[in-house]
């Protein structure tokens, strides 16, 4: 008993350890957006002077929330198109038996390696002579394509776990194909594409390269983007109280995904990267 | 005679689902086939051809075909050059710290007896969380006057303000928000580890550290080179943490961030598409090194084997 309770002891100073380094830096972010600007500089992790004056004045920022509109927007219609192409790419990796397999597989893979930097030059040229250059499809089309390796993982090892004969059995007892895949596969398959589409969507949310280089104004600038932007209101004025609040409106919404999806996150990652 | 015709029937049968099947499978991967080729790999071609011009579009009428030109200014430039060391320390120190830290907080989140689940969902936390806003918290806290840390410091030192201390906060940084990733992905490795094994090796008289160094390491090997080639290729093409951190002063500048400087600032698609296509030929050279020398297949094309 005694030995048991030693080693509990030791598990929870690890995982002290762990919670704290997850969290300090993030809890820090978010003590710097209550402080009073009075007490802006105190250096204190906690604050002294408690105030919401920093959030306020980021969602009268129009620039802020315009920065959060092209977020959410782009990240969504990036997001629903990657899922769709994924996912028939993927029903046809994880189902078919196809010349060209293994080469769409491995072109993927090159995909999801490649630098974004080097595609920055050319992108923000073709997409001028296009009249892409800073509107949304100028910034889903990159995502689509950047997310599109990560759906096709993803959800080809998800569906592969599918046992595929419950739609032979389905048809059997005369339903007809497409009922048999909408009453008894996509039911199955419906996990695995939550859990992608959270995914792609962090990976959009988190993007920053692509947002400064190919927007030049609020028209598609997403949040992350928009916050790097930030100036105070005078020459003079420090914007960190307003980045600190920015940061944290940017951060919760994912923290939420997070909390709620935690293990099919985790499932979505390791399957996705390690099993492929 | 009464036998071979149905099966000459059948085979044609199979022949023919078969041919079906192949048609359906190439209407599915089309769109996402193509979006792919047309995004990556056209632009890349594109580029190679900027990276020949002499082209800055604050000057567009000196625009004129110079051949390799961009090349060698690029190649013969100190700052290149700076930006392609710095880019290198910081993968390869970053990745070796992330491996090792990596390791003991998979170990930790797979065997803890205290809270697993709520354990393994804080460690997402750094994952999820956007990396420019993670990147802001610790500018601040490096900064002498607001931050928490700097306080820690002698009077009168700005660290984000010179190289070593700089790249250091970068790394810090970098190591901090991909941990997680590396350790889930370790995860997944240690889950192959069977039991059994591990329970006969301590029967045997294995010690701990043995049981690791011999058992659990050779049967993750896989999953610990892919964890690695990821993180290498991914860590290569750091540009958010020292955009925000350093912005590139005092010699902390990657690779990406010269070469969107060259381009954004500069506006010089010449000489940033030159960036652009060595950067590239870097990232295939580093996967190709990896493929070659430690023998990883493609995840996804050993599926048929499982």
């Amino acid at each position: 008993m005694k030995a048991d309770r030693a080693v509990m002891t030791r598990w929870l100073v690890v995982d002290l350890l762990v919670v704290l380094y997850a969290l300090i830096p993030v809890l820090w972010i978010a003590s710097l957006s209550f402080k009073h600007p009075s007490t802006f500089t105190d250096g204190s992790f906690v604050p002294r002077r408690w105030t919401l004056e920093n959030y306020t004045g980021i969602f009268d920022n129009p620039d802020f929330t315009r920065g959060l509109i092209n977020s959410i927007g782009i990240g969504l219609i990036a997001t629903l198109i990657a899922i769709v192409l994924g996912t028939m790419a993927a029903y046809a990796i994880a189902r078919l038996d196809f010349p060209g397999k293994n080469a769409l597989v491995g072109a993927s893979l090159l995909v999801a390696m490649f630098p974004q930097i080097s595609l920055v030059s050319p992108l923000f040229q073709i997409e001028r002579a296009l009249g892409l250059f800073d509107t949304w499809p100028g910034l889903i089309i990159p995502y689509i394509t950047f997310a599109l390796p990560l759906t096709i993982f993803t959800l080809s090892s998800f569906l592969r776990e599918i046992p595929w004969e419950l739609e032979q059995a389905a048809k059997m007892d005369g339903a007809t194909p497409f009922q048999a895949f909408r009453q008894v596969i996509a039911p199955l398959a419906m996990p695995g594409m939550v859990t992608t589409a959270i995914l792609t969507f962090i990976f959009c949310w988190n993007d920053f390269l692509f947002a400064i280089s190919l927007t030049s104004s609020d028209r598609a600038r997403t949040a992350p983007a928009t916050i790097s932007f930030f100036t105070g209101s005078t020459q003079f004025e420090d914007p960190a109280g307003s980045i600190a609040a920015a940061a944290v409106v940017v951060t919760v919404p994912i923290i939420v995904f997070v909390l709620f999806f935690q293990r099919r996150i985790v499932s979505g990652l390791t399957s996705g990267a390690v099993k492929g | 005679m009464i036998t071979r015709a149905p099966a000459r029937h059948a085979r044609r049968r199979i022949s023919e689902e078969k041919a079906a099947q192949r048609r359906l499978a190439l209407w599915l991967c089309a769109p996402a086939a193509l979006v792919m080729l047309l995004v990556t790999g056209w632009p890349i071609l594109y580029a190679v051809l900027l990276s020949l011009q002499r082209y800055d579009l604050r000057f567009p009428g000196e625009r004129a075909w110079v051949g390799l030109d961009n090349y060698a200014a690029v190649l013969t430039d100190p700052f290149w050059w700076n930006a392609f060391w710095v880019t290198v320390v910081i993968t390869v120190v970053s990745v070796a710290i992330e491996l090792v830290l990596g390791m003991l907080l998979a170990l930790a989140m797979y065997r803890t007896l205290v809270g697993r689940g709520a354990i393994r969902t804080l460690v997402l936390i750094p994952y999820g969380i956007v990396t420019v806003v993670a990147a802001y918290g610790w500018r601040y806290a490096w900064t002498p006057e607001t931050g928490w840390l700097a306080e820690a410091l002698p009077a009168g030192s700005a660290p984000l303000t010179e190289k070593v201390p700089g790249l250091a906060i970068i790394i810090l940084a970098e190591v901090w928000k991909t941990t997680p990733f590396m350790a889930l992905l370790l995860m997944a490795g240690l889950a192959l580890v069977p039991d059994d094994l591990l329970k006969a090796a301590a029967m045997d008289g294995a010690s701990a550290w043995q049981r690791f160094w011999h058992v659990t390491l050779p049967l993750m090997r896989p999953a610990i080179l892919v964890a690695l080639l990821f993180r290498t290729l991914d860590a290569f093409r750091i540009f958010d943490n020292i955009y925000v951190l350093t912005g590139g002063a005092a010699d902390t500048g990657s690779v990406s961030l010269i070469a969107y400087r060259n381009l954004i600032g500069g506006l010089n698609l010449g000489i940033g598409s030159t960036m652009s296509v060595l950067v590239f030929l870097t990232v295939a050279a580093i996967s190709f090194l990896f493929i070659r020398a430690f023998g990883i297949s493609a995840p996804g094309t050993q599926g048929e084997r499982r």
